[in-house]
């Protein structure tokens, strides 16, 4: 399985990503230019990766005008015929205005641009501890869209306690139900705020990260 | 020919609208008090070179509705100023 890392103008954690998946995940990496469109070097088995970031220094709404590119129809198409889409931070929300995930990250409750290590958990996986770096990080959804979610599973990580208890107190950013992230209903487009690309090294002191990608399938 | 169009972009009502909540918070530094809530949107002008006013009011919507506002967050109202 080979990755592609989109970038866009504004992108920030591109290289971060890069760096995890080819040096500590021994991954091939082929960088993607935003004005580019050629994704003939891969088959649906392989993954393509919106990175961190403020793509178009978030004009208008986070990830509205980086929908648009020329990358992103292509990455749209690719994830229609059902290759792997990993979104995280500024690539959820790219995702989320893309339509290839349902809902919306809106402005943290709290105000603040928040930027720590945080707690996310769900059945399989057990609490990880995953740092966070985001002002637009609330994710919304309308009830209904939300009760589709969980019915089909596709709740990936909830924000918790480091023994993995999910509760509001938990809850850096007032996402509705304490999500993190989410999946398509077909399961190959992920979104998620939390940065597992910065916890893969144990130069670091973190590999929780890893298992964020195990959990994906995407190791 | 041309026409002048705004469009007011503004948070759903039932939502927490968090800039607005600050600039609430700045106004009562700034001791005036009565203000008791603010909600903060965009207003977008665009210049469209169309046929008729309808003609330009459907590429407003269309604009509008693809990239200026988002539904799930949003609502937008359009007005003509010529």
């Amino acid at each position: 399985m080979k990755f592609g890392v989109v970038v866009f103008p504004g992108s920030n954690c591109d290289r971060d990503m890069q760096d995890a998946l080819q040096n500590d995940l021994n991954k091939e990496v082929i960088m993607l230019w935003h004005k580019d469109k050629d994704l003939s070097m891969f088959s649906t088995e392989d993954c393509i990766v919106l990175p961190g970031g403020f793509s178009y220094g978030d004009y208008l709404r986070c990830g509205a005008i980086a929908r648009f590119s020329p990358m992103m129809q292509s990455v749209i198409d690719f994830a229609k015929m059902g290759g792997k889409v990993l979104g995280v931070c500024n690539g959820f929300q790219i995702l989320c205005e893309s339509h290839l995930l349902p809902g919306v990250l809106l402005q943290n409750a709290n105000q603040q641009f928040i930027c720590k290590n945080v707690y996310i958990s769900n059945n399989a996986t057990g609490a990880l501890k995953i740092p966070i770096a985001h002002g637009e990080g609330r994710y919304f959804a309308n009830d209904a869209v939300l009760d589709e979610l969980e019915k089909n599973n596709q709740v990936i990580f909830r924000y918790s306690d480091a023994a993995g208890l999910i509760d509001t107190q938990f809850n850096p950013n007032g996402a509705v139900r304490n999500i993190a992230g989410i999946r398509n209903k077909e399961g190959n487009v992920f979104g998620m705020m939390p940065h597992p690309e910065r916890a893969t090294s144990a130069l670091l002191n973190n590999l929780d990260g890893k298992k964020v990608f195990e959990f994906l399938g995407l190791n | 020919m041309t026409y002048n169009v705004q469009i007011k972009v503004m948070p759903l009502k039932d939502l927490l609208d968090p800039q607005g909540k600050a600039v609430l918070g700045g106004l009562k530094n700034l001791g005036i008090t009565s203000v008791e809530d603010v909600r903060v949107g965009k207003h977008i002008t665009l210049q469209i070179e169309a046929a008729s006013e309808a003609a330009a009011r459907s590429v407003a919507e269309e604009a509008s509705k693809k990239l200026l506002s988002n539904p799930v967050m949003e609502f937008f109202e359009i007005e003509f100023v010529n």
